[in-house]
C-alpha cells in the first residue's frame, strides 16, 4: 500500500500495527471507540479495517490518491470507525478524554482507547488532558502508546526523553502497564486490569517491525519504498 | 453581559441537555449556572488547550458544548485544538469568550481580544455572534443553542444609553434613522455611539445599523441597508478590532462583489497600542479612535466637506 502510493511512515505503522489490528479484530466491540492519536500510523488503521471487512479492497488501494478518503492521516466523517482527523500529534487524547466524559455524564457503555506515540507525548498538550483524565477518573478510558523509542529526527532519548516513562504516567496517578505491544497475549492480559480511573498500556514496540532493514532505523519514520526494498519486504512478512 | 449569559444558559440548560466547560474562570458571576448544571458544569482547570479538545470529543458523543473563559484564552491559546478539533470536524462547541476588544483595559494587552473574530471566522464551519447589549445575549444564545455548528461569542460590557428603547432582536437591526450615509456598528460600542448620535440632526447624521453575525452573508443585510448606502454614496463601519479580518473588511469585500460602492468608506478599528501605555477600555477607544468624540469630530470634518 505505501510502496504503491510511493509514501512513507511506514516504520511508525509497522510498529503501531498489531496492536491496532488486535484491537479490532478481537477486543472492541460496538459501543467501543478507537481514537487514533499518532494519525501518521493511519495506515495501519485502514489496513486493520479493511481486514476486518471494514474497508473495501478498492478503498484501500484508493490510499494516498486523488479523490481518496484514505489520506495519509486519517480524515473524518466517511467511516464509523475513522471519526477523528489527527495527524497534528497532542489531541487525541483529549478528544477520546471527552468521549469517555460524555459516556461517563450519560452511564453509556464501552470502552475508548486511544493510541499516542512515544514522541508525541512531547506534547505539553498531552499531559494537559493527563490530568483532566486522571481527575474526572475516566476508567472507560485506556491509552495505549506505541513505544517504538524512535522519532522524525532521531531516537526519543537523545531528542526530549521522557524514559522512563511509565513512573511518569504513575506520578500523575494513572494505573500503567508496560508489555511487548507486538504480543495480543500481552495486550489482552493488560486490558484486563481494571482500575478506578483510566489505563496506560506502555507498548513496547519496534519501529519497522517484521522488516529487517527497517527495525529500528530512524530513517523509516519518512523514507518510501523503492522496488527492490519492496521485495525483499514483501519477501521477509511473508516467512513471517 | 456576563450576567445576561449566565441567566440565558441557566435557561437553556432547563430546556436542552448540554454541557458547559469553564477554564477555571466565572468566579462571582456564573456560580447560579454552577448550582443549576451539576456534573455538567465542568471546571477543566488552567488548560485550554485541553478543555477546547475535550468540548470537541463530548460533541462528538453527541453532546453541545459550551466553552468559557476570558476571549484571548478560548480563542487564542487553543487555535489548533479549535481549527483541527472543533471546526474541520464541525462539531457543536460553542466558544464564549469574555472581554471582547479592549474589555479588559488596563489588565493589559494580554487580556485583549482585538483580533479574535477575524481570526475564528476563517475557520471552517465557524459562526461568529457579537452581541451590542445584554438584552442581544439571550436571543443569540436560542440561535446558537438551535444550531449544531462551532460558534463564537463575544461578550462585553453593555453600553445601552438610559431610557434608550431597544428594538427586539435581530442580527441586522436599524437603530437610528439618518440621511447622511450608512453607518454599521459591531459590539457594544454601538450604546455610547448611538448616545452622541442623537445630538445631530436627523437630516446630517448617518443611519446607524447595528449588526451582530459574523462572517456577514450578503443575504442578512436587510434591502433597505443596501440601498442607503446607494444612495447616500457613504459607508461608516466602527468595531473594536482590528482592521484585518475584521467587520469592516468582510462588508467592503461584500459590497464590491455585489457591485455597490460608496464613495466614501470609512473604517473606524483598533489598531493595537499607539503609545505603548494601558488604561481603561475608553482608554484604549479613545487611543484608536473609537469612542464617541473622536468619531463625531471625523463625521463632522465629512460633512463639512461635503457643503463647501
Amino acid at each position: 500500500m505505501h510502496y504503491e502510493a510511493k509514501v512513507g511512515h511506514i516504520g511508525g505503522n509497522l510498529s503501531a500495527l498489531d496492536a491496532i489490528l488486535h484491537l479490532h479484530s478481537s477486543v472492541m466491540g460496538d459501543a467501543d471507540i478507537f481514537v487514533l492519536s499518532k494519525g501518521h500510523s493511519a495506515g495501519a488503521l485502514y489496513v486493520s479495517l479493511w481486514a476486518t471487512g471494514q474497508i473495501s479492497d478498492d478503498a484501500l488501494r484508493s490510499f494516498h490518491g486523488n479523490g481518496t478518503a484514505l489520506a495519509g492521516h486519517p480524515i473524518a466523517g466517511w467511516h464509523k470507525r475513522i471519526a477523528y482527523a489527527t495527524g497534528s500529534l497532542g489531541h487525541g487524547l483529549g478528544l477520546a478524554a471527552g468521549v469517555a466524559l460524555g459516556k461517563q455524564l450519560r452511564g453509556d457503555p464501552g470502552r475508548v482507547f486511544c493510541l499516542l506515540s512515544d514522541g508525541e507525548c512531547q506534547e505539553g498538550s498531552i499531559w494537559e488532558a493527563v490530568i483532566f483524565v486522571h481527575h474526572r477518573k475516566l476508567a472507560n478510558l485506556v491509552v495505549l502508546v506505541d513505544v517504538n523509542g524512535l522519532q522524525g529526527f532521531g531516537s526519543t532519548r537523545d531528542i526530549a526523553s521522557l524514559e522512563p516513562l511509565a513512573p511518569k504516567f504513575r506520578g500523575f496517578g494513572l494505573t500503567v502497564e508496560e508489555i511487548d505491544g507486538h504480543s495480543p497475549e500481552a495486550l489482552d492480559a493488560a486490558l484486563a486490569k481494571r482500575g478506578d480511573g483510566p489505563l496506560v498500556v506502555l507498548l513496547r514496540t519496534v519501529k519497522g517491525r517484521g522488516v529487517s532493514f527497517m527495525e529500528g532505523r530512524m530513517e523509516w519514520h519518512y523514507l518510501p519504498l523503492n522496488e527492490s526494498q519492496y521485495q525483499l519486504a514483501m519477501r521477509e512478512l511473508m516467512e513471517i | 453581559m456576563r450576567n445576561a449569559f449566565c441567566s440565558a444558559l441557566v435557561s437553556l440548560s432547563a430546556r436542552k441537555q448540554i454541557v458547559f466547560m469553564t477554564g477555571d474562570l466565572g468566579f462571582m458571576a456564573l456560580e447560579p449556572l454552577q448550582a443549576a448544571m451539576g456534573d455538567r458544569f465542568i471546571n477543566a482547570g488552567v488548560a485550554e488547550q485541553n478543555m477546547v479538545t475535550v468540548a470537541a470529543g463530548l460533541a462528538s458523543g453527541g453532546e453541545q458544548c459550551w466553552v468559557y473563559s476570558i476571549a484571548p484564552f478560548v480563542y487564542g491559546r487553543p487555535f489548533e485544538q479549535i481549527r483541527n478539533d472543533v471546526c474541520l470536524h464541525n462539531f457543536d462547541v460553542k466558544l464564549i469568550g469574555n472581554g471582547g476588544g479592549y474589555g479588559y483595559g488596563v489588565m493589559g494587552a494580554t487580556h485583549h481580544a482585538i483580533e479574535d473574530y477575524g481570526v475564528l471566522c476563517g475557520l471552517q464551519n465557524m459562526h461568529v455572534h457579537v452581541p451590542a447589549f445584554a438584552d442581544d445575549v439571550e436571543p443569540i444564545v436560542r440561535r446558537m443553542a438551535a444550531s449544531r455548528h462551532p460558534a463564537y461569542l463575544r461578550l462585553g460590557r453593555c453600553e445601552k444609553p438610559k431610557n434608550w428603547m431597544l428594538p427586539s432582536y435581530a442580527p441586522w437591526r436599524l437603530l437610528l434613522p439618518g440621511s447622511a450615509g450608512v453607518f454599521v456598528i459591531v459590539g457594544p460600542g454601538a450604546g455610547g455611539l448611538l448616545e452622541a448620535l442623537t445630538q445631530i440632526a436627523e437630516a446630517e447624521r448617518p443611519e446607524v445599523w447595528v449588526a451582530t453575525d459574523l462572517p456577514f452573508q450578503m443575504e442578512a443585510i436587510p434591502s433597505r441597508c443596501i440601498e442607503k448606502i446607494r444612495e447616500t454614496g457613504s459607508l461608516f463601519v466602527l468595531e473594536e478590532h482590528v482592521a484585518h479580518g475584521g467587520a469592516g473588511q468582510m462588508l467592503a469585500h461584500l459590497l464590491l462583489e455585489e457591485g455597490v460602492h460608496p464613495g466614501r468608506f470609512r473604517h473606524f478599528h483598533a489598531e493595537g497600542y499607539r503609545s505603548g501605555l494601558y488604561g481603561s477600555q475608553a482608554f484604549h477607544r479613545a487611543e484608536n479612535g473609537l469612542d464617541p468624540a473622536s468619531v463625531l469630530a471625523v463625521l463632522a470634518e465629512a460633512g463639512h466637506r461635503d457643503t463647501v
